[in-house]
């Protein structure tokens, strides 16, 4: 009896591991085998962004007393770079992409703001929404291909987790107590990428030829036809027009 | 022996509950504003009025428990003499009477508050309510309110009122603010709006607590006699994030206020 017990753990336990081990290898392999790197700039001036009196939060107030923080609906770096722009393959999946992270990606509430202002994940993958504030707030994802839900979460509480099934680009997050913050949730299917404050985004996706979409908050989207070879990251690069 | 302790019990509650609303030991917050004396005049009466009823409604009632409350049998007293209908037409009409006697002499607060007309140069200010903070928007040098378009209202680029600044010449120069300020001892007028659902704008020192009904603009004014700062809260329960609907009243001296005013027009 306590021979069996213990032939049935080790057994487990060898082909977790080694599954385990294929799954890495395999992700791995997809990922090395091609890259596109890519710039998104902004053609124009940006529109001024209005500074956020939170005045009604003093414990919020008080965070950014030294530096007022603004809207961020057009974020704008030093060389014209445009950031919280997200790229996805919008045509010529294979299919044999890497599944979907298990790794959960972070939405924080801090400052009674969202940090990051722009989240992209794949369908099914989890977002973890904590509260770092000493005030309640509330997380209203306003989904229209997905279910929309508004759930509360109060100083301390434990990290909401939530999932999005289908492909939605993208999900404005608001919290009804604190009117200003904002933040997007991009759904997305297969390889992803987000550009930062300088414009630069990277992409991990295998050899050959893909539909990319770029998509803003305020400009909309744009696409572009992109081939990626193995070895060398194709270089694409967006441009948003100013209104 | 259990009737007359009740009784006692109640006297004694009686008492110190009247204590201590004579001797105003939970009273309101002191009152910054010009008509705010008529109303606490108001108060006052209406809580002598009631006080007197209440505390002649518990010794009645001491007194029955103390008399009647550990008899037995015949002494019980079964039914109000003649029956129900006299005590409804009683109840009714004592009632009745105290409604119309506190309605007539309330009036006269009542109708200075908002049946006297605002001053044609109040400093006037629209208050936008909505699910679940206020905001305030003044005409800014051309003294005229800018349209709103509900449509194009966006909390994520901070166009809470629904301005088209681009198109209307009148919303070039509106400022829209976070923060009640206003100057002290000018009058200042109020145009109440809701966005969605029925909210409320209550000040307690200020003796202003009035309704947003949706789709009613409702003016309000007054003139508050002291500095300082004070909460704006919403009394009129709209929702989840109600408990936590407020802002913040700053009333200044007037060059403060046309600092500020200067200050938030260089952040719009």
């Amino acid at each position: 009896m306590k021979a069996e017990w213990k032939i049935t753990v080790l057994t487990s336990a060898l082909l977790t591991l080694a599954s385990g081990l294929w799954l890495m290898g395999s992700s791995v392999s997809a990922a090395s085998a091609g890259q596109i790197a890519g710039t998104v700039k902004l053609d124009g001036t940006a529109p001024h962004q209005k500074p956020i009196d939170m005045g009604k939060e003093p414990s919020c107030a008080a965070v950014h007393k030294d530096k007022p923080v603004t809207a961020e609906n057009v974020v704008v770096g030093a060389n014209g770079g445009l950031a919280n722009v997200v790229v996805y393959v919008s045509q010529g999946l294979t299919g044999n992409e890497a599944a979907a992270s298990s790794q959960p990606v972070q939405l924080e509430q801090k400052g009674c703001q969202y940090l990051p202002h722009v989240v992209v994940v794949n369908a099914g993958q989890h977002v973890k929404i904590v509260n770092e504030d000493q005030t309640s707030h509330n997380i209203y994802p306003q989904a229209t291909k997905n279910p929309p839900w508004n759930k509360s979460q109060p100083p301390g509480a434990q990290p909401l987790d939530a999932t999005w099934a289908n492909e939605e680009i993208a999900i404005p997050v608001k919290c009804n107590v604190h009117p200003w913050m904002r933040a997007y949730i991009a759904v997305v299917k297969g390889p992803y990428g987000v550009s930062d404050d300088s414009g630069s985004f990277k992409l991990e996706l295998s050899p050959g030829t893909y539909t990319l979409t770029a998509w803003h908050e305020t400009y909309g989207t744009q696409t572009q036809n992109v081939t990626v070879a193995a070895g060398k990251p194709a270089a694409v690069s967006f441009t948003f027009k100013a209104k | 022996m259990a009737g007359k302790v009740f009784a006692v019990l109640v006297v004694i509650v009686t008492l110190a509950i009247a204590y201590c609303v004579i001797a105003h030991v939970w009273w309101m917050p002191v009152d910054i504003s010009v008509h705010g004396p008529n109303i606490d005049h108001q108060i006052e009466e209406t809580v002598f009025g009631a006080g007197i009823l209440f505390i002649a409604g518990q010794l009645v009632l001491a007194a029955f428990s103390f008399l009647y409350g550990d008899s037995k049998g015949a002494r019980k007293v079964k039914a109000f003499p003649g029956g129900a209908k006299p005590l409804i037409i009683f109840a009714c009409v004592v009632v009745g009477i105290e409604i119309l006697v506190l309605s007539f002499v309330g009036s006269k607060a009542w109708g200075s508050v908002y049946f006297t007309p605002p001053d044609p140069d109040s400093q006037r200010v629209d208050v936008q309510a909505g699910q679940f903070a206020f905001y305030f928007r003044y005409p800014g040098p051309d003294g005229k309110f800018g349209p709103l378009h509900p449509e194009l209202i966006n909390e994520g680029t901070q166009n809470f009122f629904g301005l088209d600044t681009d198109h209307d010449a009148d919303s070039k120069d509106d400022i829209v603010t976070a923060e009640l300020a206003i100057p002290v001892n000018k009058p200042v007028l109020l145009t109440l709006h809701s966005k969605d659902v029925g909210h409320s704008f209550d000040v307690r020192e200020l003796r202003v607590q009035q309704d947003f009904v949706p789709g009613i603009v409702i003016p309000i004014h007054f003139t508050a006699t002291q500095t300082g700062r004070f909460e704006i809260v919403c009394t009129q329960l709209c929702g989840l994030g109600h408990y936590n609907m407020k802002a913040y009243l700053e009333v200044m001296s007037q060059m403060d206020f046309d600092n500020w005013m200067k200050q938030q027009a260089a952040m719009q």
